[in-house]
């Protein structure tokens, strides 16, 4: 999903806003006829599938939940794609062609610790107590509140966010393949519109699992050729040294990740490793991965505790790997790209970008490197990904956005008691509202490019504390309604006093960020740990000075206060320690070997 | 899944082959014919064997996931 923030670099949030001023420069790929048959294909079977699936969403179980029949293994690559958004896969390969490996940080202590934690340690509480939604958690361990607050505010970002979406999609495909903006944004909503108003959670998984199928298949292929013709990765770091002892790329270590953490002043990005530890891998992190709806609702779907358990280990695993496809053909552009005219070929920001220039964007990297390898059909085959990865994201956004409407807004406030079918039809009309919305969104964005850094901003203000209420909610039985609700209005608005604070006085980083060299990608991950720790901080002092609930209302929701079910014996290679021990050791391996 | 609906690897066992063969075939005509697109180590001819790949494994799933097996 684009602009969450795990995956959001400041390129990024630039890269459409920038791109839109390449819209008149000719496009970077064409397609033969086998690429637009490859694309046709996956829009047909993308509505086979919504039409296939329309038989098995029809109480408000199957239509929200997926009947809650999901594998561990469709769960986990469901719940890991719900992240694999087209756009944060061509900014984080630009990140890594500007600042290194060190935007692998996002992909490994930005997202493994937490998914691991959600998995073993949070998903039997979501589970056991049979919730919808995580603002259908705030509303049993906390009351109607906290959950009011949380379900709004998440229903209004999803649908602002799948606008965002479908329009970085639209600009994308005009740059890279010269297509109409208005084609792009009715093709995308329409097919979206009717997979998942048809088929529900259920279509919208099974199209996520499509869609990291196909981003696979079509981007695993750019790294590989790219190692052959760089020599491999000795070969690489050869060239790439080479190419900075000659000045054509900016002096820095691009293969480490650690090394150059201990002072904002020594790695390009501006960040200190507290930053990016406590920062990024916690704050940001374990707000996103562990209550951002959009993510726990895949895992929600399993079909018993082991696979919901489950499902973030599998999951932790393709997240590890995903830098391969998506840094690494960064990397690899700083010493095979080159102009028609053999030279080796500097990509720029997305600001130096105009008509005319000739130049390309560091966002630009991936596109570029798939049309340097794919012959006709893998080109094809690379850009259905990128599709699929855009529909995947707002078909996620919108299929979050129908079931919190439906259960934590519309339900308990508008209409109580009505039959189930009700629910489903409300459901559906949500979806197509949802989508509607979101094209309203795609053109308002279009019109005031400027905005989108507002919407990134908003939806980072309500993750981070509302980390800090489930958690307190979740560890501490002495938590109570008041301080529930408290903790999170003040935790929101800590957010955004500080970033507030920055915009008006940007020389205010230094007080948020602890140094006056933080840059700004350092500011997201401090504002993100001081709400945190206030959301924290309110909901103890206030819980403490209010009258807690009885410990037999807290059953299910509270650790101490429930009774975690017993799960069969199983073979140990189906056991979710095993494979969180493997896990640990895989993700403390390649922190270690990229030092 | 449960059984007596079509699996969603069964959905990826259909278009991974039916990619696979298109990719495939391509790649088969620049070998045979010479007529290589102009894409960078077109000489390692990769739609052949990444198609290829990708047609094997969907028929894989087309006969591992095909409904109305018990998987």
């Amino acid at each position: 999903m684009f602009g969450l923030l795990p995956d959001l670099p400041a390129a990024v949030s630039a890269s459409v806003k920038g791109m839109a001023f390449a819209l008149s420069a000719p496009s970077l790929a064409h397609l033969s006829g086998l690429d637009i048959a490859v694309i046709a294909i996956y829009f047909v079977m993308v509505i086979w599938i919504g039409f296939y699936l329309k038989g098995q969403a029809n109480t408000s179980e199957e239509f929200f939940m997926a009947g809650r029949e999901m594998t561990a293994w469709i769960a986990g690559l469901s719940f890991v794609s719900a992240n694999l958004g087209s756009l944060e896969l061509m900014g984080w390969a630009g990140s890594a062609y500007q600042y290194g490996i060190l935007a692998a940080h996002w992909y490994w202590v930005g997202a493994i610790p937490a998914m691991l934690f959600l998995g073993i340690v949070m998903m039997p509480f979501y589970y056991v107590c049979k919730t919808h939604s995580v603002p259908g958690y705030l509303k049993l361990r906390y009351g109607q509140g906290a959950s009011f607050v949380a379900a709004v505010s998440f229903a209004f970002m999803t649908v602002l966010m799948s606008g965002v979406n479908m329009f970085a999609m639209a600009v994308v495909m005009k740059v890279v393949l010269g297509w109409d903006l208005n084609f792009s944004i009715i093709v995308s909503s329409l097919a979206v519109a009717a997979y998942v108003a048809l088929g529900g959670l259920r279509s919208a998984i099974f199209n996520e699992v499509l869609q990291f199928m196909l981003i696979w298949g079509g981007a695993l292929l750019v790294p590989i050729l790219g190692l052959i013709e760089a020599g491999g990765w000795s070969g690489f770091k050869a060239k790439l040294a080479a190419n900075i002892a000659k000045g054509a790329i900016p002096s820095g270590d691009y293969t480490h990740m650690w090394r150059s953490m201990g002072h904002f002043t020594d790695n390009p990005m501006g960040i200190h490793w507290t930053g990016i530890v406590f920062g990024l891998g916690f704050a940001i992190s374990f707000g996103y991965w562990t209550t951002d709806f959009l993510v726990v609702q895949r895992v929600l779907a399993a079909n018993n505790l082991r696979s919901a358990r489950m499902a973030p280990v599998i999951g932790s695993f393709f997240k590890m790997a995903v830098p391969f496809i998506v840094i690494l053909p960064g990397l690899l552009g700083l010493v095979v790209l080159q102009n028609p005219d053999g030279s080796l070929m500097h990509l720029v920001p997305q600001n130096l970008v105009t008509p005319g220039s000739g130049l390309h964007s560091y966002n630009e990297v991936l596109p570029l490197m798939l049309v340097r390898y794919c012959s006709p059909g893998l080109l094809g085959l690379g850009i259905t990904a990128l599709i699929a990865g855009f529909m995947s994201g707002m078909a996620g956004n919108v299929s979050a956005f129908s079931a919190v409407w439906t259960y934590d807004i519309y339900q308990p406030l508008i209409v109580k008691n009505a039959k189930d079918e009700h629910y489903v039809a409300v459901g559906r009309w949500a979806t197509i509202l949802g989508v509607v919305v979101s094209i309203g969104t795609a053109y308002l964005v279009m019109s005031m490019a400027g905005i989108m850094d507002y919407v990134q901003a908003l939806f980072s203000f309500f993750i981070s504390p509302l980390l800090g209420v489930v958690l307190v909610g979740m560890f501490w039985k002495r938590a109570t309604k008041e301080g529930g609700f408290w903790g999170l209005l003040l935790g929101t608005l800590t957010s955004i006093g500080l970033w507030a604070w920055v915009k008006v006085d940007p020389s205010a980083l230094r007080y948020v960020a602890i140094s006056p060299d933080a840059k700004d990608m350092a500011e997201n991950m401090y504002r993100a740990l001081w709400s945190v720790i206030v959301s924290m901080g309110v909901n103890v002092i206030v819980s403490l000075f209010t009258t807690p609930r009885p410990l037999a209302e807290l059953s299910g929701v509270v650790y101490g206060a429930t009774k975690i079910p017993e799960e069969e014996p199983v073979p140990f290679y189906k056991n979710e320690f095993f494979w969180l021990v493997i896990a640990i050791i895989v993700f403390v391996a390649l922190n270690v070997y990229f030092w | 899944m449960h059984s007596g609906h079509i699996s969603i690897w069964f959905f990826i066992g259909v278009l991974l082959t039916i990619y696979g063969a298109l990719i495939t075939a391509y790649g088969l005509y620049e070998l045979f014919t010479g007529t290589v697109a102009n894409v960078v180590l077109a000489n390692l001819h990769a739609p052949v064997w990444w198609g290829g790949l990708m047609f094997l494994l969907g028929l894989f799933y087309l006969v591992k996931f095909r409904p109305g097996r018990e998987s």
